[in-house]
């Protein structure tokens, strides 16, 4: 049981509010009020600081994905298309 | 996020489309080169075969080629580009009865939590909304536990630090495969932000929705990727 300390505010964001706003955080898209309760709930929550660095984790590892070429024939077909003009 | 490298390293928008307009075959080739990858990988969101995305993005350049002179620098070339393939994609999605109704966001995928409910504790229990256990840490986590601090946790399959090695081989088919079972809307808005790195303004231009729409399309497939690599890495957590 991993109960975060010190949560007594009655505007304290629960973990399951906040992993459905760490997209609009990581985006700067909350409203100052929101901003703020996200900023206070992570500096009392080890479990959604990690939360946090698991999802930019994520994102960083998705842009590391190799991606598919075109086959040559259709680079080469492009190619001609390219040359011969309209 | 930054954009990927190839796109970087290409000439400005100017420099390019003035090229192309004179026919400059090393400049098409820059272009074709530096964005058909990204072409490919989006117009897999939209259609149902690897052959089908590559006709796609082949008929996409042609238009290019075909439109290139009427390019009013409205947008940035590239997304201008990849506008012609998103509606091209669309297209021959419908027509493949793969077809996305964007317009009737959000769909009945894009609601409730994002997270298993279960992870969380639940009404009678003493701090409820919040987690029963903290997610378990991943290989090369900045913010993993302070082993002084914490119980110890369970040995971690010994997985390459991110930080110093390319992907394994293994994580890209987790990613690859956490992709493929994504909604093809949420997997598309993941695709160019994640993938191609664009940025949110652009994706809202390309796809035409709203950033809000965007956003929530964005949130649910990190969510769903993050948790299958949590599968992964720490066994579900």
């Amino acid at each position: 049981m991993t109960g975060p300390a010190g949560v007594t505010a009655d505007d304290h964001l629960a973990c399951n509010e906040f992993v459905e706003l760490v997209t609009a955080f990581l985006e700067r898209a909350l409203d100052p009020e929101t901003e703020r309760r996200v900023v206070e709930h992570l500096a009392l929550c080890e479990g959604c600081q990690r939360y946090l660095e698991q999802c930019r984790q994520t994102i960083a590892r998705l842009g590391e994905l190799p991606a598919d070429t075109l086959p040559a024939p259709a680079r080469a077909a492009l190619l001609e298309a390219f040359r011969s003009g309209r | 996020m930054a954009a990927r490298v190839e796109t970087a390293a290409l000439p400005a928008d100017e420099a390019l489309v003035k090229r192309l307009r004179e026919r400059d075959e090393e400049a098409f080739e820059l272009v074709l080169d530096a964005w058909s990858p990204g072409m490919l990988r989006v117009a897999r969101g939209f259609v149902t075969t690897r052959a089908s995305a590559e006709e796609v993005v082949q008929e996409a350049w042609l238009a290019v080629v075909e439109g290139v002179d009427r390019f009013e620098y409205r947008s940035s070339l590239k997304t201008w580009v990849f506008q012609i393939l998103v509606n091209l994609a669309r297209r021959r999605g419908s027509q493949e009865r793969r077809s996305i109704p964007w317009s009737s966001l959000p769909g009945a995928e894009d609601r409730g939590p994002t997270v298993d409910p279960a992870l969380f504790q639940g009404p009678g229990e003493p701090f409820p909304g919040h987690w029963r256990e903290f997610p378990a840490p991943w290989p090369g986590s900045a913010t993993g536990p302070r082993p002084a601090k914490r119980r110890p946790e369970p040995a971690v399959a010994p997985v390459q630090q991110p930080e110093d090695h390319a992907l394994s081989a293994e994580l890209q088919d987790r990613l690859a495969v956490a992709l493929e079972k994504l909604p093809p809307r949420q997997r598309v808005v993941i695709t160019l932000r994640d993938l191609e790195g664009y940025e949110s303004h652009e994706v809202s231009r390309i796809l035409e929705i709203s950033a809000g729409n965007q956003r929530v399309l964005l949130h649910r497939a990190r969510a769903f990727v993050r948790g299958e690599l949590a599968k992964y890495f720490g066994g579900g957590r």
